[in-house]
């Protein structure tokens, strides 16, 4: 188990992680989101142990970060942002390197190294030069590493990055298999990788979590949770159709389709028998008609876009203050 | 192995696994044979000694150990290694000394490649070979003491050029801290023991003596209380600049 309580870290003036606690149980897969900026990357790096935190603490399965970081470094997988390796090495001299700090000795050593090999498909550029490799190829070099020892927690930032979509599938793959009784927290820009692979998603803006739940949950808190998306073969008003028909609000037209609209719903609530019913009644033209699940997306800009606002406008009065 | 070893192991290969060993060492042996050899009168003193050939091994360090040292902090830190490194269940102080010992065999491996030079003294006459034996251990102390400043100004930095100039400048001032020119600049009203002191710290003082053949555990105490203090101060650098 992960443990962090009111872990703060500041770089001079700047606050870059700000009170934030949370804790992550064996077999979650946690999708660490959030915009550039926002703290997630060093929060992975004070969770493993790279930074210490200025305030607040990290266990990792009972061993404190800073007082034992021995032991819970050994707990730990790690692919740091940009997953950087000794470029001078050969792939597989490097992931021997990683065996032996890991203290893998012998056959052991052999079989470990193969095994890490074999789960990322690297074995064809196994001779060659980490220098020479290709972003792909790079990134699955770190996330061998990261993975060598079996880690119990496995902490990956943006392990996808710079990958194809075949090899982002496989590497998605890898971390659900991996899961079931381990730690995973990853980090991502891709909101549909949350969806693929995590079981909760945090989101954090200016080192504040601002949402916290299962991907579903999250979903469901978006404005587009039970929206009804319809799209017409030819024009037709459906407001009139809609007016007064209660938990139905706001009806959008699709920026570049312009048959396409959408249809909110208030409170929540399910209105596509409703609207469904008022469309055979008075047979709509459509030819596309669905209930949306919500938008991670939607939800991941609401909440970090006001984050964002406050502090435009907190700059805003130090300006005039200054005047 | 212990972490250190493994550090050592990985750092040793990868001068190898680069051209950057092999220069380094054909380097320093074309530099050493025209310093002994050409400048230092070799044979026209007419003395069986090596002192032409160690009398110039401050100022051949002076500007090929800085050039060893200047990577083993500040490419970690440019390529982001570092946080491999740091992350993975090592200490510290294990990684410093690993690396450290790298630099250092390498500069060992140079320097014991250097042998025709002996051969070739006990070839003309009968030279004292206890002496040459301190002057080489020596010698290798001092290349020591010159790669623990470059360690440190590796780990101020993440642009290794900027480290080699400060390191060159820094051994530079240790070089010439005992010679007699700086002492003379010194005010009369200055007390002693400062001078003392100052002198004390000086390479020249400690080396002289130890390539003459005098063995004094004073000066091999220098060098290694000196070594110490630059990989702590390496290690506290580290700590506090990793971040940026």
């Amino acid at each position: 188990m992960i443990e962090i309580q009111n872990l703060s870290k500041r770089f001079d003036q700047f606050t870059a992680v700000d009170n934030l606690s949370f804790t992550v149980k064996e077999g979650e897969v946690l999708g660490f989101l959030g915009p550039n900026g926002a703290g997630k990357s060093t929060t992975m790096k004070v969770i493993t142990g790279f930074l210490a935190p200025s305030e607040g603490k990290v266990t990792i399965d009972g061993f404190d970060i800073t007082k034992n970081p021995i032991q819970a470094k050994s707990l730990i997988g790690y692919l740091p942002e940009g997953a950087p390796s000794y470029g001078d090495m050969t792939t597989l001299e490097f992931l021997k390197f990683i065996a032996d700090v890991r203290g893998f000795r012998g056959a052991e050593a052999i079989t470990k190294v193969q095994k890490a090999l074999d789960e990322v498909a690297l074995n064809s550029v196994a001779h060659q030069t980490i220098d020479t490799l290709s972003k792909g190829f790079k990134r699955r070099v770190g996330i061998a590493q990261a993975i060598m020892h079996d880690p119990k927690v496995l902490i990956l930032d943006e392990p996808t990055d710079g990958l194809d979509p075949n090899q982002k599938h496989h590497v998605r793959e890898l971390i659900k298999n991996l899961a079931r009784d381990k730690i995973v927290v990853i980090s991502t820009h891709i909101l549909e990788e949350v969806s693929a692979v995590c079981t909760r998603a945090v989101i954090i803006a200016d080192g504040k979590i601002v949402a916290d739940g299962t991907p579903a949950e999250l979903e469901a808190k978006s404005r587009y949770h039970q929206a009804v998306s319809v799209r017409f073969t030819e024009h037709y008003d459906l407001g009139a159709d809609l007016t007064g028909i209660p938990g139905v609000g706001e009806i959008e037209k699709d920026g570049e389709d312009e048959l396409r609209f959408t249809i909110f719903a208030e409170n929540a609530e399910s209105i596509f028998s409703k609207v469904s019913e008022i469309a055979q009644k008075n047979s709509w033209p459509v030819d596309e008609f669905h209930v949306n699940r919500g938008q991670l997306e939607d939800l991941f800009r609401t909440v970090t876009q006001v984050t964002q606002v406050t502090q435009v406008t907190q700059v805003g009065q130090v300006e005039n203050n200054n005047g | 192995m212990g972490s250190i070893g493994i550090i050592f192991k990985r750092e040793l290969m990868g001068y190898f696994a680069t051209p950057l060993a092999y220069i380094f060492i054909v380097i320093f042996l074309i530099a050493n044979g025209i310093f002994t050899f050409e400048l230092g009168g070799f044979f026209l003193r007419g003395q069986a000694d090596l002192l032409p050939f160690f009398g110039f091994h401050p100022w051949l360090y002076l500007f090929m150990v800085p050039a060893i040292a200047m990577s083993l902090w500040a490419d970690e830190r440019k390529t982001g290694t570092i946080e491999l490194l740091m992350t993975l269940p090592i200490k510290l102080s294990d990684a410093v000394i690993g690396k450290f010992l790298a630099a250092w065999v390498l500069t060992g491996i140079a320097l014991a490649l250097t042998f025709p030079v002996w051969i070739t003294v006990n070839y003309l006459g009968d030279p004292d070979n206890g002496v040459i034996f301190a002057a080489y251990i020596g010698s290798w102390l001092m290349a020591g003491g010159f790669l623990s400043i470059g360690s440190c100004m590796s780990a101020c930095t993440k642009n290794s050029v900027i480290a080699f100039i400060l390191t060159v400048s820094i051994c530079f001032i240790f070089v010439i801290m005992g010679s007699p020119i700086l002492l003379n600049a010194f005010p009369d009203w200055l007390p002693q023991f400062l001078v003392d002191a100052f002198s004390a710290m000086g390479f020249l003082t400690h080396f002289d003596s130890i390539s003459k053949g005098v063995l004094d555990i004073r000066d091999m105490l220098f060098f290694t209380v000196f070594i110490g203090a630059w990989l702590t101060a390496s290690a506290i650098v580290i700590e506090i600049k990793k971040a940026n």
